[in-house]
C-alpha cells in the first residue's frame, strides 16, 4: 500500500479573540479520503479550528495548506471546502431542491448540469420524494440529509461537519453514524467532523485528534487513542478509566496504601514522582487466576445490568472512587455476584497505563 | 351548534371597544354620511342625497393632487426604507449589548412633539438658517440656497419623522435572522452581495413591507409637514381636506376627499396584511438555530 497523501496541512495555527486563546499552535495533517474527527470538551477550540478551515475565521499565526496552497486568508466562497452547519442553516424560503442547487448556481454551471447533479445527490441521500418541500416541512433527520446533500453536491475537496448528529435523538444518531461513514466511502470526499461525543468519533473516524484548551493532545487512530492515551486527560475523556493515584516506582506505581500496581513506567517519570496507574473496566477480571500480576480485594457496592454486560462498582483500598468493572453477561451467569459480596479483582501488567499526575 | 358565549375575560375589551366606537367608528360614519349630502349655498349642509362629491374627487384637478400626494409619499417611503434598512442592518450586526442603546437613539426624536420636530426643520432650512450659516462658515459667499418651502423640504420632513418606524420594523426580522444562514450562503460560494440579495433580503421583506406601509400611509394623509415645510405651495390631500372644512366651508366635498383617502390607506394596509400572512411561515423558520 502506498503512503496516504496529505490533503490538508494545519501548520502551527493559533487564533485568539482578544485575550482568549482559542487555538494554540496546532499542527495536524489530514489525509486524502480520510474520515477525521476533531474531539474535545466544549471550549477546547475545535469549533474555532473548523471555522478557520471553512474560512469564517482567519488564524493569527500559522498556515493552512490545502493541496500545498495556503488558504488561511482565502474567503469562504473561494475555497473548495464546504461546511455542514450544526443548525443545518437551510434556507427557509427555498425548497429542498433550491437549497441543494444554490451552491451550483453560484458556480454558474449550465442549468442542465445543475439539474442532473442535484438529482443524483437527492437520490444518494434518499430525498427525491421531498425535493419540493420547504425545510419547515421536514423532520430533523431529513433536514440533516438536506444539509449534507447541499454541501456534497459541490464536490468539495474537504467536507467539514460541525456536530452533525447533535440534534438527532439517540437511536437515529446510531443509524446516521454508519450512514455517514457509508456515504463518505461512496462519494470519496475527505470528511472532518467536529464532535464532543467520544463514542461518535471512535465509531466513525479513521483518525482523530483530541483537543483541550486550544492545544492538540493526541492525534491517532481511535484504537491507538483508546488503548494508548497520550496523557491522563485523554485517558479519562475517551471511554471509562479506573485510576489509582500514587508515586512512580521502578516497575509500576506505589498506591497510597502501599500496594504496588505493576506496569510499564514511561521514561519521563522519575521514581517518586506523582503518578497515576490506570486500567479500563473491560480489562479487569473478577476472581482472577493466581498468576495475575495486579490483584486487589473489594466489596461490590452497586451493580447495573446493561443486557450485554454487567457493570459493577467495587470499593477497594486503592482509590477514593470505586472501581468500575465490566463483566460479560455470560461470565455473570456462571458466577453470580450481588451487592455487598466480597470479591477479588485482577488485571495484567500489560493492561496498565501509567501517567504523570 | 356552538354559539359564541362571551367569557368574563372578554369584558376586559369593553372599555377599549367603547372608546373606539365613540371616537373612531361613529365619527367616521358621520363623515361618510356627510359625503352624500349637498353643500348649502352659504356653506353649511343641505340634507339631500347626491353622488356629486365623489364625482368631483375624480376631477383631474383633484385627482392630480391625489397622484402628487402619492408621489411625494412614495418618494419619502423609498428614501426612508433605504436609510432605515441600512441603519437596522448595522444595529442588528452590532454587539448584542449595544443594540438596545442604538435602538434607543433611533427612537429618541419621538420624545419631542411632532410639531416641534417639524419647526426645527424650518430653523435648519431657512434662508439664513443653520445650513446656510454652516455653508458660510466653510467660505460660501453666494446667494443663500432656497431649501425651505420646496418639495424636497416636505420629503425630508416626512422621512425624518417616520424613519424610526422603518428602523424598528426592519430591525425585528434582521435581529432574528440566524447568522449561520448568511455563512452557509458564503460557504456555498456566494459573494456578500449575492448573499444579501438571495438570502437576507427575501427573509426580511416582511419588515420592509411593514415599515414602508407605515411611512406611506402616514405620509399620504399628512398635512402638518406640507403646511409648514411646503409653505402651502405644495398641496397634498391632507391640506385639501383641511381647506375644504376650514376655508372653503364645503364639508360634504371634504368628507368625500377624506373617504377616498381612507379607502386608499385601507387598500394599502390590506395588501400588506395579506402579503405578511403568506410570509409568516418564513419568519418562523428563519428564527431557528439562533437561540442555542
Amino acid at each position: 500500500m502506498s503512503e496516504p497523501r496529505t490533503l490538508l496541512a494545519i501548520d502551527k495555527v493559533s487564533k485568539n479573540f482578544g485575550r482568549v486563546t482559542a487555538v494554540d499552535g496546532i499542527s495536524l495533517d489530514i489525509r486524502e479520503n480520510e474520515f477525521f474527527a476533531l474531539l474535545g470538551p466544549s471550549g477546547c477550540g475545535k469549533t474555532t479550528l473548523l471555522r478557520m478551515l471553512a474560512g469564517f475565521e482567519t488564524p493569527n499565526h500559522g498556515r493552512i495548506l490545502l493541496d500545498g496552497r495556503d488558504i488561511a486568508k482565502t474567503p469562504p466562497n473561494r475555497r473548495p471546502v464546504n461546511l455542514m452547519f450544526q443548525s443545518y442553516a437551510l434556507f427557509p424560503h427555498m425548497s429542498v431542491r433550491a437549497n441543494v442547487s444554490y451552491g451550483l448556481e453560484m458556480e454558474r454551471l449550465p442549468a442542465k448540469e445543475i439539474r442532473s447533479r442535484v438529482d443524483a445527490i437527492l437520490a444518494t441521500t434518499e430525498l427525491v420524494a421531498f425535493a419540493d418541500r420547504k425545510p419547515e416541512q421536514l423532520s430533523g433527520g431529513q433536514k440533516q440529509r438536506v444539509a449534507l446533500a447541499r454541501a456534497l453536491v459541490k464536490r468539495p475537496r474537504l467536507l467539514l461537519l460541525d456536530e452533525p448528529l447533535g440534534a438527532l435523538d439517540k437511536k437515529l444518531r446510531g443509524a446516521m453514524q454508519l450512514e455517514l461513514k457509508r456515504l463518505q466511502h461512496e462519494v470519496g470526499i475527505t470528511f472532518v467532523i467536529v464532535t464532543h461525543d467520544q463514542e461518535e468519533s471512535l465509531v466513525m473516524a479513521d483518525r482523530m485528534a483530541v483537543l483541550r484548551d486550544g492545544k492538540l493532545l493526541q492525534c491517532d487512530t481511535p484504537h491507538a487513542v483508546y488503548e494508548r492515551p497520550a496523557d491522563r486527560f485523554v485517558a479519562d475523556f475517551i471511554g471509562v478509566m479506573n485510576f489509582v493515584p500514587g508515586k512512580a516506582a521502578a516497575d509500576g506505581v506505589l498506591a497510597a496504601n502501599g500496594a504496588r500496581i505493576s506496569g510499564t513506567v514511561p521514561a519521563i517519570l522519575s521514581p517518586g514522582a506523582a503518578a497515576v496507574a490506570s486500567v479500563r473496566p473491560e480489562r479487569i477480571r473478577l476472581f482472577p487466576p493466581p498468576e495475575t500480576a495486579n490483584r486487589v480485594a473489594g466489596i461490590v457496592e452497586a451493580l447495573a445490568y446493561h443486557g450485554l454486560d454487567l457493570q459493577l462498582h467495587v470499593r477497594t483500598a486503592l482509590s477514593q472512587k470505586p472501581f468500575l468493572v465490566r463483566v460479560t453477561a455470560d461470565a455473570a451467569d456462571r458466577r453470580p455476584v450481588a451487592s455487598g459480596d466480597a470479591v477479588e479483582l485482577g488485571w495484567d501488567a500489560a493492561d496498565v497505563r501509567i501517567f504523570a499526575d | 351548534m356552538n354559539s359564541y358565549r362571551p367569557s368574563r375575560s372578554s369584558l376586559l375589551m369593553a372599555p377599549a371597544l367603547a372608546w373606539l366606537t365613540a371616537l373612531m367608528v361613529v365619527p367616521c360614519a358621520l363623515v361618510l354620511a356627510l359625503a352624500f349630502f349637498r353643500r348649502g349655498i352659504y356653506g353649511g349642509i343641505e340634507y339631500s342625497f347626491t353622488l356629486e362629491n365623489f364625482g368631483l374627487v375624480l376631477d383631474p384637478l383633484y385627482a392630480g393632487i391625489f397622484l402628487n400626494s402619492a408621489r411625494i409619499a412614495g418618494t419619502a417611503t423609498l428614501i426612508a426604507v433605504v436609510i432605515g434598512y441600512a441603519a437596522a442592518y448595522a444595529i442588528a450586526a452590532a454587539p448584542r449589548r449595544w443594540q438596545p442603546v442604538f435602538l434607543f437613539f433611533a427612537v429618541l426624536p419621538f420624545w419631542s412633539n411632532y410639531l416641534i420636530r417639524t419647526y426645527a426643520w424650518i430653523v435648519l432650512l431657512n434662508r439664513e438658517g443653520l445650513i446656510t450659516q454652516l455653508l458660510r462658515w466653510f467660505g460660501y459667499t453666494g446667494e443663500p440656497p432656497s431649501m425651505l418651502y420646496t418639495e424636497g423640504a416636505v420629503i425630508a420632513g416626512l422621512v425624518y419623522n417616520y424613519l424610526p418606524f422603518v428602523i424598528l420594523a426592519c430591525y425585528a426580522p434582521l435581529s432574528r435572522l440566524n447568522p449561520e444562514l448568511a455563512e452557509a450562503s458564503r460557504d456555498l460560494g456566494a459573494s456578500a452581495m449575492t448573499t444579501f440579495r438571495r438570502v437576507i433580503l427575501p427573509l426580511t421583506v416582511p419588515g420592509i413591507a411593514a415599515g414602508a406601509v407605515f411611512v406611506f400611509v402616514l405620509s399620504i394623509g399628512n398635512f402638518v409637514t406640507p403646511a409648514l415645510l411646503g409653505g402651502g405651495r405644495f398641496q397634498m390631500i391632507g391640506n385639501l381636506v383641511y381647506d375644504q372644512f376650514l376655508t372653503a366651508n364645503d364639508w360634504p366635498f371634504g368628507a368625500a376627499l377624506a373617504m377616498a383617502l381612507i379607502a386608499i390607506m385601507l387598500l394599502v394596509l390590506t395588501a400588506q396584511a395579506l402579503a405578511a400572512d403568506r410570509a409568516a411561515g418564513r419568519i418562523a423558520q428563519a428564527k431557528g438555530g439562533a437561540d442555542d
